[in-house]
């Protein structure tokens, strides 16, 4: 019988199902970080046991460090706490801590590809929506409560009710500035914010296949911004290419074997999907959000909706949205000044990111009413930045390169966008106060990200390219 | 107390905002305890309350007229971030159920996870109670978990909603999904045994 990439997966996984309720889901890798796991960790304790299976897990602190001066104690006395008690959590349990300091330490989502832990035909969890990211590799991979994390910690599975599948097909060549943020933005703008809630979603076509494994991985990375349990991108030279030699892959013998395997990953031509949709890469151009949800995107060339455009039942939530991002209906996005450029998170800060925006801003100078802050994904993105020579592009251009962690993009630590200004932002959530109290968010590609900085506000990357 | 859930009667309180986001629910800021109690004091702090930390008049939450234990919004409720933080804060403020036409699906299995229920409606029923509420600020709703209805005591109108037997069982009972994984161990480690990962 023929079977989609989710299918194969999710089958190999089913230890067993209730009559009527979910299934029984084996989980392979447990990624942990400090702001998810420390109920957990209480819950284990308070019931007495141990954690069943501590080589699965792998932890490190990315959500609330400071991203200066990383060297020194965290001067927040909470987030302080909170990366004690996982420095204390995962020494008692036996679980590999990449903490502050530790030369692999990242955001959760940026190093577990970059050491090979990602693989394909995996299922991967952890506490965080963005952990769709690692789909890009081909496995079932996806965000948890802490109530699932301390599951898993106890009993290394899940109970999980099968999920509906799609199927975004998105062919054709991409027009010049357009990057693969450009297509997720793309998607979830036709689709909206809760388009895909109950999908698993597989990314297939021609101009999914030509995109880099980084590139995918941001557009799995939004897959929740659309409301999908998961999503995925069968794997294919680009993916092994990209895995062959990392730290935790496997070697030799092993490694052909896996490959052999992998390979028989994906979705036979007479699967059957719940749902399909398809997209001509040629339609799509640089991408912007106006709005408070990243559904609410639009070309760059666009005008933000006219009142008229909008339904009367939606035109509660526009204008509320609106009011909040002091923007009008009508008017259009290009020449919006910016206060604030924000490169990072886990959707985009990946090398071949800070590559991207370090060959556009080459020579060039940021703009005086711009702060521009880039915040690496890794402490191994932050070394390949310095040994090619990134760092000083951005330093001749005024840009602030920090150190490795979440950051801007939801200001759980210092960096915060203040109350009333304007940050174009490489991060995924454009919601009310993500970025700090009353901050207001436009998602964009590095690219576009890297123009604003330069002109300090909205514009057409493809002009200045 | 028992965490269990069967009958809740009780008012509403109305929040008619659709994509009403975990962000939202509790920001990321107030994530940082290392315990599970006390965020029901954060509970939509940045619609509740100025950046003085004065209550913002116009929130439902500071408006005496409404109070209960069931929570009403528009569609796509709990969207985005993972944080359980979001379905504590609720329950913890004193909700027991969550109504809405849409949620989404990490904020749905959280809440479960912690004896909130969320009860999707049809877009028409969840504009019933949204009316009913209008005309009488203290209309009484009725979720009855072992039937799955849910009644607008007024004018006895009444949907049925879906959930899963076995979740449906936990929640009578209290039961939680650790405690049935731990009971299966034993199958888990021969699954293991012919598992390659």
């Amino acid at each position: 019988m023929s079977k989609s990439l989710f299918e194969k997966i999710w089958e190999k996984h089913i230890v067993k199902t209730i009559d009527g309720g979910p299934s029984v889901l084996y989980i392979d890798k447990h990624l942990i970080h400090e702001v998810t796991s420390p109920q957990a960790f209480a819950g284990l304790n308070k019931r007495g046991i141990k954690v069943f299976r501590p080589k699965q897990i792998v932890a490190t602190a990315d959500h609330n460090v400071p991203t200066i001066d990383q060297d020194l104690p965290i001067k927040e006395e909470l987030s302080r706490l909170q990366v004690d008690a996982l420095i204390k959590n995962c020494a008692e349990y036996g679980i590999e801590l990449y903490g502050l300091g530790h030369p692999f330490q990242g955001i959760v989502h940026v190093i577990g590809p970059e050491l090979g832990i990602t693989q394909p035909g995996m299922t991967i969890v952890c506490g965080d929506s963005h952990t769709s990211t690692h789909g890009a590799f081909g496995n079932i991979a996806f965000g948890i409560g802490t109530s699932e994390v301390e599951m898993v910690m106890a009993t290394q599975c899940l109970l999980q009710s099968k999920p509906k599948l799609m199927r975004i097909n998105v062919d054709g060549t991409l027009n010049k500035g357009v990057v693969s943020k450009d297509i997720i933005l793309y998607i979830i703008s036709l689709i909206s914010a809760s388009g895909a809630t109950g999908y698993a979603v597989e990314f297939a076509g021609s101009a999914i296949r030509s995109l880099s494994m980084e590139a995918r991985m941001t557009i799995c990375n939004m897959s929740i911004e659309m409301g999908a349990r998961c999503g995925m991108i069968a794997p294919d030279e680009t993916t092994f290419n990209y895995m062959k030699g990392r730290l935790f892959a496997p070697k030799e013998n092993e490694w052909n074997e896996k490959v052999s395997y992998w390979k028989t990953l994906f979705s036979d031509d007479d699967a059957i999907f719940d749902k399909e949709i398809n997209i001509n890469a040629a339609d799509i151009e640089p991408m912007i959000t106006y709005g408070t949800n990243p559904g609410m995107g639009i070309g760059i060339s666009k005008h933000i909706p006219a009142l008229n455009e909008i339904t009367e039942k939606e035109k509660p939530y526009f204008e509320k949205s609106l009011h909040y991002m002091d923007l009008q209906p009508g008017a259009n996005i290009i020449g919006k000044k910016v206060d604030y450029v924000f490169i990072g998170s886990c959707t985009n800060s990946r090398i071949e990111d800070l590559r991207m925006v370090a060959s556009f801003v080459k020579g060039k100078k940021k703009a005086d009413n711009v702060q521009v802050w880039v915040v690496p994904g890794s402490k191994q993105v932050e070394k390949q930045a310095i040994e090619e020579g990134i760092n000083k592009i951005f330093e001749e251009a005024g840009f602030n390169l920090r150190q490795p962690g979440c950051s801007a993009c939801l200001g759980m630590n210092e960096d915060k966008i203040p109350a009333g200004k304007y940050c174009i932002s490489t991060s995924n959530r454009n919601f009310e106060g993500r970025q700090g109290p009353n901050a207001r968010t436009m998602l964009a590609s590095p690219l576009t990200a890297a123009a604003a900085a330069i002109t300090g506000e909205v514009s057409d990357v493809r002009e200045l390219l | 107390m028992s965490k269990a859930i069967n009958i809740i009667q009780s008012s509403v309180v109305p929040l008619n905002t659709e994509n009403v986001d975990t962000d939202q629910i509790i920001p990321a800021r107030f994530l940082k305890a290392t315990t599970r109690d006390g965020f029901g004091e954060n509970l939509f702090r940045d619609w509740r309350y100025e950046s003085d930390g004065q209550p913002k008049k116009d929130f439902v939450l500071n408006d005496p007229t409404y109070h209960g234990k069931i929570l009403v919004a528009a569609k796509n409720f709990g969207c985005g971030s993972s944080r359980e933080h979001a379905a504590w804060a609720i329950k913890d403020y004193g909700f027991d159920v969550v109504v809405s036409s849409f949620f989404a699906d990490i904020f749905k299995g959280n809440a479960l996870n912690n004896f909130l229920l969320p009860v999707t409606v049809s877009d028409a029923f969840l504009q019933k109670i949204f009316d009913a509420v209008n005309k009488d600020s203290s209309a009484q709703i009725i979720v009855n978990l072992q039937a799955q209805t849910i009644t607008i005591e007024a004018t006895g109108e009444q949907e049925s909603f879906d959930i899963n037997n076995y979740k449906k069982t936990c929640m009578l009972n209290g039961y939680d999904d650790i405690d049935y994984l731990l009971s299966i161990n034993k199958d888990i480690e021969a699954f293991e045994l012919k598992h390659d990962h």
